[in-house]
């Protein structure tokens, strides 16, 4: 019998802690699909965050190293300066990234550091019970936002994306979601690109994924990707944001 | 040579091939040389940092991957890193810092100052952990104890933290740099993609209470084997001591120009200077208590090693204090006046008119 699905390689085959529902899960996969893909797993080295998925390195099947809240790039720096051939990413949540890491975040984007981040954004800080995170939706109640965040006590909500974008060392940024099966087919293609840009040496790379969080939206799991369409993608628009190499990648095809 | 120019040359013929660094005030000339001759070197990465918590992490994954790395910074620097820190020592990657301390608390000043020993040689960061504190007093030790702080960072997998202050960054003095071992260490931490092999990862993060516990045991037992191998001190014009002064770093420089007044005036005083603050040289200064009862700590604090002579002497000897904090630098004049007047005098009568001076009998000559 022939084998048409599988576990990837880079992936361990260990059940994980993640909620149902939850989206790490699904973008644990991509990137493991996406590097056996690419025939990176022997080559490829990967920082988790602290977070949800500060146990990723139970789950990827790749050398790992853990960085404290929010230093992943600064880490991801140090290990991609010292072996610029191999796969270097960071994985982190909106709080790492957005919050407490937005220094560090920002930098490597400026460097133009050849690493990729994969940034998973679900509004919350989930693994610390639900608090406001700077991605937080006006309105979206919180256990640190209860009446629902305020544009005046609490700010407004941080597009890290956008940001970056601006930046003259970030090659590729793009927004995707995993709500749906066709927008998870193409947030693989987006990490694709971003692990294959990294590989050219272009600069620094970004995925943002827009990942649901039902146990901390207190939503079922099928309502917690409506909302994602309904609400999130609102504030946060899907797509590609920074695309330096668009049109050497279009020759690419053409030829 | 620059003491902080030393350090940085220092470090390269150490092997090291990393850097990343933050400016402050005094230490910034070993981020300039680290900038112009690491990256001279075959693979040498100089990274000046968005700030000092991002340099230390970028340490971290440096030496995750195999580098030999370094990062400076001075007293308030020192404090941001100290989340870094306390992240290598738990995941077990060598690297050193050096901290050029200046006067403290707060963002203080940038004068010379010794007011972070507690904060070194208590680990700093957060949790049950240690950092080996090498305190060089001539600009020759800041060339060798940066050579021999990269070979105990790889020996215990640990970070080793060069502990000077701004006097001793600035101050310009002859160096001969030795040649560095070749360095030794086990690679089997090091990450360099999984190949064809088991994938592994380094981690600080254990969230059962009795691994967690293990590993704390685990460094505990690396600790004291550091404890009983690695102090070093230096001791002075000892032998015949009535009195020591307990000094490091440059307050033992002003202790020795002291001593050499003190000595002409007849007064026998020597200095018993720890090299290594952790591993404080416990063992070597109880044995120097047994035959001189008067120490005198000084440093350039309100004190904080004396708590260390303290735990040491246990009682079993007097122990005076003096200090100046703040970023002064008291002069060995000062300071050889203040251990006069606190001198054990061992005779009933003394000449008043002749100052200083100890008289031999009863009645005098």
């Amino acid at each position: 019998m022939k084998k048409i699905f599988g576990r990837p390689r880079s992936l361990k085959p260990t059940p994980t802690h993640y909620c149902p529902g939850c989206g790490h899960s699904i973008v644990h996969r991509l990137v493991a699909e996406v590097i056996d893909e690419m025939d990176m797993r022997g080559t490829s080295i990967g920082v988790p965050p602290a977070g949800c998925a500060v146990l990723a390195y139970f789950y990827f099947d790749i050398d790992m190293i853990e960085a404290p809240h929010g230093r992943g790039p600064a880490l991801a720096t140090g290990v991609k300066r010292v072996l610029p051939n191999h796969l270097v990413f960071s994985y982190q949540g909106d709080g790492d990234l957005a919050a407490i890491g937005t220094a560090e975040s920002f930098h490597a984007a400026n460097r133009g550091e050849n690493i990729t981040i994969i940034f998973i954004n679900n509004a919350v800080y989930g693994m610390t019970g639900g608090q406001m995170a700077p991605t937080t939706i006006l309105g979206q109640k919180t256990t640190t936002s209860p009446p629902g965040r305020t544009p005046l006590l609490d700010g407004y909500p941080v597009q890290m994306s956008e940001i970056l974008a601006q930046l003259r060392g970030a090659a590729y940024i793009e927004r995707c979601t995993v709500n749906s099966p066709p927008a998870v087919m193409k947030t693989k293609r987006a990490i694709r690109k971003a692990f294959q840009y990294q590989m050219d040496k272009r600069g620094f790379s970004m995925v943002e994924v827009l990942s649901p969080c039902p146990t901390n939206w207190k939503m079922s799991a099928v309502d917690a990707c409506k909302w994602i369409d309904e609400v999130m993608t609102k504030e946060f628009p899907l797509g590609v944001l920074k695309d330096i190499g668009a049109k050497e990648a279009g020759k690419e095809k053409k030829s | 040579m620059q003491g902080n120019c030393v350090i940085g040359e220092a470090a390269i013929r150490a092997g090291c091939r990393f850097y990343a660094g933050y400016p402050i005030t005094p230490q910034n000339e070993l981020t300039e040389y680290m900038a112009e001759h690491l990256r001279k070197t075959d693979g040498g990465v100089f990274i000046q940092s968005e700030s000092e918590i991002a340099a230390i992490n970028m340490i971290a994954g440096a030496s995750a991957a195999g580098a030999r790395s370094m990062t400076s910074s001075s007293s308030p620097g020192i404090s941001l890193k100290q989340e870094g820190i306390s992240s290598m020592a738990a995941c077990e990657l060598p690297g050193v810092i050096v901290n050029m301390m200046r006067g403290g608390p707060g963002l203080g000043n940038i004068r010379p100052s010794q007011g972070d020993y507690f904060q070194a040689t208590r680990g700093g960061g957060h949790g049950d952990y240690r950092t080996i504190v090498l305190a060089p007093a001539t600009g020759q030790e800041l060339a060798d104890l940066t050579m021999d702080a990269f070979d105990l960072a790889d020996k215990y997998r640990t970070p080793v933290m060069i502990l000077a202050d701004g006097m001793m960054g600035q101050m310009m003095e002859p160096v001969v740099f030795r040649k560095p071992k070749p360095r030794q260490y086990p690679e089997c931490y090091v990450l360099k993609g999984a190949g064809n092999g088991k994938s592994k990862f380094i981690r600080g993060l254990i969230l059962d209470a009795i691994e967690m516990e293990e590993h704390n045991w685990k460094l505990a037992r690396k600790y004291n084997l550091i404890s009983q191998k690695e102090t070093r001190c230096e001791i002075h014009e000892a032998k015949d001591a009535e009195m020591v002064i307990v000094a490091y770093g440059t307050a033992a420089r002003v202790a020795k120009g002291a001593i050499r007044r003190l000595r002409s005036m007849g007064l026998k005083v020597g200095l018993f200077r720890p090299i290594s603050l952790w591993p404080f040289p416990t063992r070597e200064l109880r044995e120097l208590s047994e035959h001189i009862k008067h120490f005198i700590v000084f440093e350039m604090s309100t004190g904080q090693m004396l708590d260390d002579v303290r735990l040491a002497l246990q009682g079993f000897a007097n122990i005076d204090f003096f200090g100046r904090p703040g970023g002064v630098v008291p002069t060995p004049a000062e300071l050889s006046n203040v251990v006069s007047r606190r001198y054990p005098q061992k005779d009933a009568y003394v000449d008043r008119f002749l100052r200083f001076k100890v008289v031999e009998g009863p009645f005098g000559p």
